[in-house]
């Protein structure tokens, strides 16, 4: 087994879960929840593919991706924010819908090829020891967008204006709007933005990390798993990035185990075909389940907690305005 | 006040507002001016159409009819962001700052500067330059939720000056104030309208507006009962009788005090609060029988944890006894069964289920009991009965018993609170805010109901932000100071210059010091 | 232009059904204009739907068997959401509800042989009890440790689908194939088709007592809801949890519970599934009954009696569904549905006005204070 190339594969696996985690920070920070990611992440796989497919050129599948996920955003932004239907009934709507949508466009997908995204090394950087070849040598350049994300996210959120307010909107819409802040507008922008990336992880899948269309187990519940991060990262995306690079990594050690014969001396009971080995594909889950309890924990214990006006629409004249 | 008020120019002139919401006419035909300079009070009962009208002035409603004049020109807002940049700013009842973000994020936040990047220490230094220049002392660093009220009041207010507000509205700026607290807000807005700035200052409280104000205007139902009457010939009677329509309500009756036995004891209480910083620290006092004990304090001194913690909402250090047993930490359930009937501080969403009809709502601290409760079933024709016996009883006004809580207005969904925990014959009754938002005639109906229970050998522990109905109803007054119990004593010796300051934190020794008695702010 | 809401402050009774029926109306020509476009015929679709569950008296047999686990996992959803707590995992606790039950007659806890009258209710008891504790665990981490139950019984589903496999793949395996042995017959649970000798016409039909639960429990799940105690304190804790506290309800107590029993009424739909349809336990024995339960108790308003019907409504569509090409397009239906009703409950709620420009217009009137029908209206109350 290959320490460095399950590394390598964990790094591409966790920028998918980076994207779609980084986008529901965005939007949860907005003050919006959005259960959909598996589905916007299926729409965004499936676009992404079919759209290469048809023009040859995986840069505009990447596009439509993106605008597809943006578009379940932008629904899932009119029903919760303007007609303040409940935020967790119209994400499960969106997963149940981009789950049977994305099967129905897929149909005839399966055991198709088309060009992947372009993979490279960065020179110098690819010689950095350890690190060097699990992270940037013969990566997808989407892996590369992630590193540059999240420094990005956690700069745009903390230091800069529209950060600011996009806090405040999250927090406390009442205040925001009453500074003449747009509160529908930015958390508007804010959910779309969210499915936009959560679209990009979709084409990541499909385009760049295990190129293919697999009907719903293309993306495999990694939309839940990401919306469990952020959980985990306490809406930080440095955190989030943590927590996606690690969960990336455990799983294709997981599925490397699968592979050895003997474990210690001992006749390995995970091999493939041995009932034990569905205990191994429980892991990834029960992992999820685990770090979903240690942030709840974290957060009740330093008191920071979700966005205080995370699930609540905003009325405007409600709470003493 | 060298200038002769008249002689000051318009700032503000609003001609025949009118603002109808579903059901109810706030503002019909309201005219108000303010000039450059002054400080003019708005005076009115709750629901008289003050914050209306003022929100309209400040951008965040849009009136159906009439206009407004800035400096003689007619404005349009259509947010309250075109309100500030024609230099009208508004600090509302519930203010309005992000907690987790700090006091300079605050004053930043919706405007144009910084472009991008938040550059914090430059800013940092820019407000706290300008707290320095209007009194307004505030650690610019802090973040709101480590606050006292008062100070983010003056953050509210930093937020309006550090975007050139020239026009203050304060909406009921000391409801959140002890009365000393007041006097250093008098002096911050003094020192605005001697920089020609202007202030409108909403009020219920006569005593107040006449020390403060130069002009006041009275509303009553929406409409204006006086326009800019100087307050230097005007006084306390004249303006209770344009502001209710009749004289003003007198201190209710009270039967002779006849203290029974103690009811509620607690010894050496402590209680964190939300957020885990102490909020009440060994705090020990007695209700007896027949009894109505006064918490008087600020807002955010830890009178709400001991509402909480005496009815079982909240954990404590300490002993708490309800005639003579022990309920510190049990469950709300067993205080309940203890005889403690509880009017809580928020009436929407803790005293009532908001979606739930008026039925569900009376049988809250009933159901578990015949001939609600049969067995383990509810029964529906006896909670009928029972919601509809109360509604008459109480006169609660509602089309039927179906009704949701959220359509019954503030004093019929208070009626209706009480009623019910009336009706479960309660030892003790912890009442908070038990007025707050209520008109005159729903105020007096829920003091009678208090010094009913009383007269009938009841114990009350009525906590309240209004000194004057502690004063006219309590029998003895404590005053809390950051979660201390700071003074005890009976109403009789209770004068207000002595629990103003106790409530701000200074002793009792202070007091020969300071002369307060004759502070403006807290005459009755 | 500007759209804004106002809530209602009467509801006339025929606007709620009129909304609901309204928007699978719309979810279906949505769903038929999806299934035009990728070159499907959205109304022989429709019509073969139709045909194909409701058009015998045989297929409509099919489609009871297909709703009986929808009736009682929608019912667990129901419940749960009742106090707006998120059982995602009735598709879990199904699971574990069936392979309880097996696990009386598999490993075997009870010896072969055992009649039916005592060997049903175990293997009920056992699913309940499977599926119960399934459901307990997500609610106990939420009332205790403040876990969110959403991505906890969304991870259990998993968990628990790979449990089954473990056990059919593995121990219960028979002869290496993806299920077990089938039940003893006394395991059955009794079909119409069982009775065709007393009345002919009941032959080939495979309705069984899962049905029956099913009923029974709406039954019972009604009486709870609406007219028992605990179901008051449901009501007021879905409602407002802090004024629940302050009536003296240990919310968490009752969140568990709930949680418990929600599991526990999953369970009993695997149960009844293993016993009544499938006779065994085997891989891939949910089509999605407890994803479609979420949406089934959407449509029924959490109304027991209401799940019923919905059930039946999807049971057909997961039947019918099955021939409908491309696959995607019963999943998608029911998306589609969810959002039109959820718009829809919206227009129950709110009156929409559209105004021309002007910010603002809303006035206080908020779900919170409402407006006023006392004699005192009073716009400018905190709210």
């Amino acid at each position: 087994m290959d320490l460095g190339l399950i590394a390598a594969a964990g790094v591409a696996t966790g920028t998918v879960l980076l994207f779609a985690a980084i986008g529901e920070i965005f939007a949860e920070r907005a003050g919006v929840m959005n259960l959909g990611v598996e589905g916007m992440m299926l729409m965004g796989a499936v676009a992404g593919f079919s759209v290469t497919g048809a023009t040859g050129n995986p840069w505009i599948g990447v596009m439509a991706a993106m605008l597809v996920g943006g578009l379940f955003g932008l629904l899932h932004g009119i029903v919760t924010i303007h007609l303040r239907a409940d935020q967790v009934v119209s994400g499960l709507a969106l997963t149940f819908l981009g789950t049977g949508l994305a099967r129905v466009l897929g149909e005839g997908l399966t055991n198709t090829n088309v060009e992947r995204l372009p993979a490279f090394t960065i020179p110098v950087l690819a010689n950095l020891p350890i690190v060097g070849p699990i992270a940037f040598q013969n990566q997808s350049i989407l892996v590369y967008v992630g590193f540059l994300l999240v420094p990005l996210t956690w700069f745009w959120i903390a230091r800069t204006r529209p950060g600011l307010h996009l806090r405040a909107v999250g927090e406390s819409p009442a205040a925001a709007d009453v500074q003449g802040i747009g509160v529908y507008r930015l958390r508007l922008v804010y959910v779309v933005f969210g499915g936009i990336l959560a679209g990009l992880a979709g084409a990541t899948i499909t385009l760049a990390v295990a190129p293919g269309w697999f009907g719903d187990q293309t993306v495999n519940s990694k939309g839940w798993i990401a919306i469990g991060l952020v959980i985990f990262a306490r809406w930080s995306p440095i955190w989030a990035a943590f927590g996606a690079y690690l969960f990336a990594a455990i799983s294709p050690f997981i599925l490397a185990l699968q592979g050895v014969p003997t474990i210690l001396g001992v006749e390995n009971p995970f091999l493939p075909g041995r009932s034990a080995t569905f205990f191994l594909e429980m892991l990834p889950y029960l992992f999820v389940v685990g770090v979903v309890i240690l942030g709840s924990r974290s957060a009740a214990r330093r008191r920071i907690g979700a966005p205080a006006a995370l699930g609540l629409p905003y009325v405007r004249g409600e709470r003493g305005l | 006040m060298t200038e002769e008020p008249a002689a000051r120019p318009l700032a503000v002139e609003a001609r025949g507002i009118v603002k109808t919401f579903p059901g109810v006419r706030a503002n019909d035909q309201v005219d108000f001016d303010l000039r450059r300079g002054e400080v003019h009070a708005l005076l009115g009962e709750n629901g008289a159409g003050k914050s209306t009208l003022m929100n309209v002035l400040a951008g965040l409603y849009r009136q159906d009819a009439g206009e407004i004049l800035v400096d003689g020109a007619p404005v349009a807002f259509g947010s309250p962001r075109d309100a500030i940049a024609a230099g009208i700013g508004m600090v509302h009842q519930h203010f309005t700052l992000v907690p987790s973000q700090t006091v300079t994020e605050n004053v930043l936040l919706g405007l144009d500067r910084p472009r991008f990047f938040l550059r914090e220490r430059q800013f940092e230094g820019e407000v706290a330059a300008l707290a320095t220049r209007f009194g307004l002392h505030v650690d610019p660093r802090a973040k709101i939720w480590q606050l006292s009220v008062g100070e983010q009041q003056r953050v509210e207010i930093l937020k309006l000056l550090y975007r050139g507000a020239r026009i203050l509205i304060m909406d009921e700026p000391t409801a959140v104030l002890a009365p000393q607290e007041a006097d250093e807000l008098f002096v911050t807005l003094r020192s605005m309208t001697a920089e020609g700035r202007s202030v409108v200052f909403i009020s219920h409280k006569l005593g107040e507006v006449l020390a403060i104000a130069d002009r006041v205007t009275v509303m009553r139902r929406g409409r204006v009962t006086a326009a800019g009457l100087p307050t230097a010939g005007a006084t306390k009677a004249d303006l209770a009788r344009l502001m209710v329509g009749r004289s003003v309500i007198d201190a209710p009756d009270r039967t002779p005090f006849a203290p029974g036995a103690v009811v509620l004891a607690v010894h050496g209480v402590s209680a964190l609060n939300d957020r885990g910083l102490p909020a009440m620290r060994d705090v020990s006092l007695d209700v007896r029988s027949g009894e109505i004990v006064g918490i008087a304090a600020v807002a955010g001194n830890g009178q709400s944890e001991l509402a909480e913690v005496v009815t079982g909402l909240r954990p404590c250090q300490g002993e708490i006894l309800v005639d003579g047993d022990s309920v510190a930490n049990r469950p709300a359930s067993v205080v309940l069964r203890h005889g403690v009937a509880h009017v809580p501080e928020d009436r929407t969403t803790v005293g009532t289920a908001p979606n739930l009809s008026l039925t569900d709502n009376l049988i809250m601290k009933r159901y578990r009991d015949a001939p609600v409760a049969h067995g383990l079933l509810v029964d529906e024709a006896a909670a009928r009965a029972f919601a509809g016996g109360l509604r008459d009883t109480y006169r609660i006004a509602s089309p039927n018993v179906d009704t949701p809580a959220r359509m019954l207005s503030g004093g019929n969904l208070q009626r209706a609170i009480l009623a019910r925990e009336i009706e479960t014959n309660p030892g003790l009754l912890i009442a908070v805010q038990p007025t707050r938002g209520l008109d005159v005639g729903a105020i007096e109906s829920v003091h009678r109901l208090l010094l009913d229970l009383r007269a009938g050998g009841g114990a009350i522990l009525l906590i309240s932000e209004e000194l004057d109905e502690i004063l006219a109803l309590a029998d003895r007054v404590d005053v809390m100071y950051e979660g201390r119990v700071v003074g005890s004593m009976p109403v009789e010796e209770a004068e207000i210059g002595r629990i103003g300051l106790l409530m701000t934190g200074g002793s009792e020794a202070d007091r020969d010091a300071t002369p307060v008695g004759a502070a403006p702010g807290v005459a009755r | 232009m500007r759209i804004h809401l106002e809530p209602r402050t009467t509801t006339p009774r025929w606007l709620s059904p009129l909304a609901t029926l309204g928007a699978v109306a719309v979810a279906l020509v949505i769903s038929g204009a999806v299934i035009g476009l990728v070159g499907g015929d959205p109304v022989r679709s429709y019509l073969h739907i139709v045909e194909a569950s409701f058009g015998s008296i045989g297929v409509l047999s099919d489609t009871l068997v297909k709703a009986t686990p929808l009736i009682l996992t929608g019912l667990a959803c129901a419940l749960a959401f009742r106090m707006r707590l998120w059982n995602i995992g009735a598709e879990g606790q199904f699971l574990l509800g069936a392979w309880g039950a097996s696990a009386v007659v598999l490993f075997p806890l009870v010896p072969s042989g055992t009649p039916a009258i005592i060997l049903i209710p175990l293997m009920m008891l056992a699913g309940m009890l499977a599926g119960g504790l399934w459901g307990l665990i997500p609610g106990a981490l939420r009332a205790l440790l403040g876990v969110n139950e959403i991505i906890v019984t969304l991870m259990f589903n998993y968990v628990a689908l790979f449990w089954v496999q473990f056990w059919v793949f593995g121990p219960w395996s028979e002869g290496g194939f993806q299920q077990t042995h089938p039940f003893p017959p006394q395991a059955w649970l009794p079909r119409l088709t069982d009775f065709s000798s007393v009345v002919p016409g009941f032959a080939g039909l495979t309705v069984h007592a899962g049905l029956l639960f099913g009923l029974v429990a709406a039954g019972l799940l009604w009486l709870f809801l609406e007219r028992s105690r605990f179901g008051y304190e449901i009501r007021l804790i879905g409602d407002s949890p802090r004024a629940a506290e302050y009536a003296g309800i240990n919310i968490k107590r009752r969140l568990i519970i709930v949680f418990a029993i929600s599991g526990a009424l999953a369970g009993l739909a695997g149960m009844s599934e293993v016993n009544g349809a499938v006779h065994r336990l085997q891989d891939h024995i949910s089509p999605g009954y407890g994803f479609t339960a979420v949406i089934v108790a959407y449509l029924a308003k959490f109304r027991p009696g209401r799940v019923i019907v919905a059930a039946i409504l999807f049971g057909a569509l997961i039947l019918a569904g099955r021939e409908i090409q491309p696959s995607g397009v019963p999943v998608m239906i029911q998306g589609i549905i969810l959002f039109t009703l959820i718009v829809g409950d919206v227009l129950v709620r709110y009156r929409i006005r559209i105004t021309r420009g002007g910010p603002a217009p809303a006035g206080p009137l908020t779900p919170a204070t409402g407006s006023s029908i006392g004699p005192a209206p009073r716009p400018e109350a905190r709210g």
